[in-house]
């Protein structure tokens, strides 16, 4: 029997950026609020120190800062009928775990959706028909519209201090920005970062031959900056160390660097870390959730009543605790009923290497930040015209090289061999000379009624409840949107005078151990119509109406962007529902 | 408070001998906000709080002094363990007298010989103030000092060498800011417990008022301005520093993060203009640098530059607000490198103030830098922006021992 611990107003599962935005919204508000966290306290000083944080063998190989998989995993499958095994070794996206979650270990790139992609079906049916859609497509709008959001985004930028361009103030479109973006009703708290040499050279580049780059919204900072709460920010000093790693000199915005100090000084605010939550609690009625039942590190299970629960743990395991605490309907894809583990996503990405005479082209290419770089949005989101491309979707794209670390970064011409003294010799003599971006096409991946979550009907975590499974496999859209944007990415380095340009399609079956950004995304989407949503336009469950749950879990489908803006901002939009809605009036805020 | 003051004393003078001008007096509301407020300014919950403790003021934090350890004892109102019984003239002879309710002399961990500053009526507000919190049961013993100086006849001589017991008396060539101001610093502030050197019985060295102490393992700088290290502060400077506990030079840690938390960033705009304005026309000497071997500098810039560069900047100027500034840190440019050493050793968390939340910290690199390296990049730091003398790798290895002994 768990123990039975005094009630709060709110509890919190998960001190990522969405629980903690939460927890700070709703202690401000005025309630008493706890959060619980699966994994370890996390403090830049103490746990990433500038003299030891930059160690690619310990972060980015032995996955340090993420969850392990021993404490518990997922199974994945690419078919139905295949029999889905478990992860053992992150491959593809990586479980944050801890305070901060994974706010800590991101690279910091900052974006916005575009305004069309809230309204995906809509603008997508009326643009192109009914028919130009996959059959088994199942894209949905949001219930959010851009313009809604926009002042939630503006509140986490100048949170974060996100260094960037506005390409369009007010309706007004600026040089040097994104054309494509919807429109900001201030600029960005900072200017951009300094770029290196690689990426000014593919700006120039891609501007010669028409189109518009702008540097990527970076949350690494291009000045000292305080933010709206008081909290401090250094500059970036281009160490090249962000995505995987905790960033050493309080350069990236992260919870710890930006709203962390703040919560914590609220004495209406106290957090459990290592304490993993079992389950949500509901009342006889199933309507109501009365709290959640942890366990701590001594295998101690505690109950923990609250009147609100804040679920705003990663992707997956949001839909895991929904699933495993019998909340919403479970999604089945045969019958085309349910929505728990419904339109789940994640990116489609794919690189282009370039090699350059080293006689006449020095990148440097370890003078980096997590999310610097030049990017054009021509074939973003609904930006081209799909009509005669046979496909829906599209990404930026960007000379976007996080960094030149050592192990990872040996990028060796074709044909070169696998090890021994020549390809010693080519690394040596192309490490300078070379570009990789990494992410360089950074494409949507849109939502397929056999692309899912569910319960994993084998495998079982050590508390003995079933591991959640993932079916996903790439559907041909996303394939060709790829090879079409891969094609357009690979002309630019062309442009910029590469002696060879390799492109590296994505390709199907989709790989679950080739790492691909952690965005996933879906499983307990928001939307209009309960039948297709887990959640209202505010996050709040339709089943359960004192249950919100935060993070990229609520996307109906990705965009061609990086999620945390979008996320964070909704997560801002929900925490204003709540104080300004909910509060006055506790239960279901859409009548639908 | 001044306005509160004037008008106090307007009463008085009005009411004559109808009123009990100098007892406690817990009915009266300006008396006991008066008191909270000088007791945050004399800090009095510093020593006599356990940190963390939901019963304020109930004693039994250990006090470490040179001699051996204090526990300060518990002044809630509590008639048996705390002093609830005492009368007014023995709380008074407490605070400002140096003597125990008994007549015993107490030792000047209680900073009496500073509190004396004060005057009965300051005295008994704190102690209306004191009348309004949760009295504690708590018995405490206070004197674990080894013998002979666990004698309390013993603080006769002391007191006869060191304590002059003498309320403020305002200059009347300064301004009231500085005369505020020094009130302040010299009297509840006690800022001279820790920034005065000592003689080796323990007692202030008036001669080297504020030119800086070392003590449980900090080195509370000097603070005069002139020559000092506060030389390039201005008035604002400090203003923001005991406000907030940061400004575009310094943050502070370990003593004076407490400092800051429970006094100076409670206290008025006002007042900790006054402490800047006084200490800013107090004089000091410039710490005296003297050459370093010019391998060892060379050895430290190079550290520096892999391990210290990255927040503090290559030209040490660090980030207004978060990364100290080298140059115009008081404890860089300090002859006694004890805080250098034990930052660079163990690292440092500094202040969360509600103006300045972020609290960042410094990591601790004894871990990974031997006495010689430590010695070095020391060394370097202090001859470079500090312009303070070196420091020998026998000093490293010596403050490594020490803080290895530490509990703090």
């Amino acid at each position: 029997m768990p123990r039975k611990l005094p009630a709060k107003d709110v509890v919190i599962i998960g001190l990522g950026w969405t629980g903690s935005i939460m927890a700070h919204e709703l202690a401000d508000a005025g309630l008493d609020v706890i959060a619980i966290e699966r994994g370890p306290w996390r403090n830049t000083a103490t746990d990433y120190p500038p003299d030891y944080a930059p160690d690619e063998l310990r972060y980015r190989i032995r996955h340090e800062l993420f969850l392990r998989p021993e404490q518990t995993t997922f199974t994945f499958r690419n078919k139905m009928d295949e029999t889905a095994l478990p992860i053992r070794s992150w491959g593809a996206f990586m479980p944050p775990n801890g305070v901060g979650g994974g706010g800590v270990h991101w690279n910091a790139e900052t974006w916005r959706f575009l305004p069309s992609d809230f309204i995906l079906r809509t603008h997508l049916t009326q643009r192109y028909g009914a028919d130009f859609l996959p059959q088994d497509m199942t894209i949905q709008d949001w219930g959010v519209t851009y313009d809604e959001l926009e002042p939630y985004y503006d509140r986490f930028e100048y949170l974060c201090g996100t260094s960037g361009q506005a390409g369009n103030l007010n309706g007004q479109i600026l040089d040097g920005g994104n054309p494509f973006e919807g429109a900001r009703s201030r600029p960005y708290p900072n200017p951009p970062q300094d770029q290196p040499f690689g990426a000014t050279l593919f700006a120039k580049a891609a501007r010669e031959l028409g189109y518009k780059p702008f540097p990527q919204p970076s949350g690494n900072m291009s000045r000292p900056y305080q933010n709206p709460l008081g909290v401090r920010l250094g500059p970036c000093t281009f160490c090249g160390f962000c995505e995987w790693f905790g960033c050493g000199n309080y350069s990236k915005a992260s919870p710890q660097t930006t709203i962390l100090p703040s919560l914590l000084r609220k004495p209406n605010f106290i957090a459990r870390d290592n304490s993993e939550v079992k389950q949500i609690n509901l009342d006889v009625s199933g309507k109501r959730a009365t709290g959640v039942t942890f366990v701590d590190t001594d295998g101690n299970e505690w109950e923990q009543p609250a009147d609100l629960v804040i679920l705003s743990a990663y992707t997956i395991f949001n839909v895991q605790l929904l699933l495993l605490s019998k909340i919403g309907k479970p999604y089945d894809p045969t019958a085309n009923t349910g929505v728990i583990g419904r339109n789940f996503t994640h990116q489609t990405i794919s690189d282009v290497t370039s090699f350059f005479d080293p006689a006449k082209f020095i990148f440097n290419p370890f003078i980096a930040s997590g999310a610097i770089g030049m990017c054009i949005d021509e074939f973003n989101g609904d930006n081209f015209d799909h009509g005669p491309l046979g496909f829906v979707g599209g990404g930026y794209m960007g000379q976007v090289q996080t960094n030149g670390r050592p192990i990872e970064t040996a990028p060796v011409p074709p044909g070169t061999p696998r090890w021994g003294a020549q390809w010693k010799k080519a690394v040596k003599e192309n490490y300078l000379s070379a570009l990789k971006p990494g992410t360089g096409v950074h494409g949507s991946m849109y939502s397929y009624r056999d692309v899912y979550v569910d319960l994993d009907p084998t495998y079982k975590d050590r508390f003995g409840r079933p591991l959640a499974r993932i079916t996903m496999d790439f559907h041909d859209n996303e394939l060709k949107q790829n090879r079409f944007l891969t094609d357009k990415f690979a002309e630019i380095f062309q442009a910029m005078g590469a002696k060879q340009v390799v492109k590296e399609y994505r390709k199907g079956p989709y790989d679950i151990t080739k790492y691909q950004t952690t965005h996933l995304c879906g499983g307990a989407i928001m939307g209009t119509d309960p039948s297709t949503s887990a959640l209202n336009r505010y996050l709040q469950s339709w089943d359960v109406p004192n249950l919100f749950v935060t993070g990229a879990s609520g996307f109906p489908q990705n965009a061609g962007y990086n999620p945390t803006g979008t996320l964070a901002a909704l997560a801002y939009w929900a925490a204003d529902a709540i104080r300004q809605k909910y509060l006055k009036n506790p239960g279901q805020l859409i009548n639908a | 408070m001044r306005s509160g003051l004037v008008i106090a004393i307007a009463m008085i003078m009005l009411c004559g001998s109808a009123v009990v001008v100098d007892a406690a007096d817990v009915q009266d509301f300006a008396a006991v906000e008066r008191g909270h407020y000088l007791a945050d300014a004399a800090d009095c919950g510093s020593c006599h709080t356990v940190p963390g403790s939901n019963h304020p003021f109930s004693g039994g934090r250990p006090i470490e002094t040179p001699f051996g350890i204090l526990v300060a004892p518990n002044i809630t109102s509590d008639r048996e363990t705390g002093i609830g019984d005492w009368t007014d003239d023995e709380f008074d002879a407490a605070v400002r007298g140096g003597r125990s309710r008994n007549g015993a002399r107490l030792y000047p961990a209680m900073p009496f010989p500073y509190y004396s500053r004060m005057s009965r009526q300051d005295v008994m507000d704190i102690r209306a103030y004191l009348d309004t919190i949760q009295p504690v049961r708590h018995a405490v013993q206070v004197n674990r000092l080894p013998f002979p100086l666990n004698l309390r006849i013993s603080m006769i001589a002391w007191d006869a060498l060191y304590f002059k017991p003498e309320e403020f008396h305002p200059d009347t060539s300064k301004s009231n800011d500085w005369n505020r101001g020094a009130y302040l610093t010299l009297g509840p502030g006690h800022c001279g417990a820790c920034h005065t050197p000592k003689t080796f019985l323990g007692g202030d060295k008036p001669s080297d008022a504020l030119r800086g102490y070392t003590l449980q393992g900090w080195t509370a700088p000097g603070i005069t301005s002139g020559k000092g290290p506060l030389a390039d502060w201005s008035i604002a400077d400090i203003e923001v520093y005991l406000r907030t506990g940061h400004n575009r030079y310094a943050a502070a840690a370990g003593l004076m993060s407490e400092v800051v938390k429970l006094s100076t960033s409670k206290m008025t705009n006002d007042d900790v203009k006054a402490i800047a304005t006084y200490l800013k026309d107090t004089s000091g000497p410039a710490a005296q640098s003297s050459a370093p071997d010019k391998n060892v500098v060379s050895a430290g810039a190079a550290i520096y530059q892999d391990l210290c560069a990255a927040c503090h900047r290559r030209d040490g100027k660090g980030v207004p607000g978060l990364f100290p500034d080298l140059a115009e840190t008081a404890t860089v440019k300090t002859r006694d490198p004890t805080t250098v050493l034990r930052v660079i050793l163990q690292g440092a968390q500094s202040v969360s103030t509600g103006p300045e939340p972020t609290g960042p910290a410094m990591p601790g690199f004894g871990w990974q830098l031997n006495d010689a390296q430590i010695a070095a990049v020391a060394t370097y730091v202090r001859d470079h922006f500090g312009k303070a003398p070196p420091v020998s790798e026998s000093d490293a290895r010596k403050a490594r021992s020490d803080e290895a002994a530490r509990t703090d």
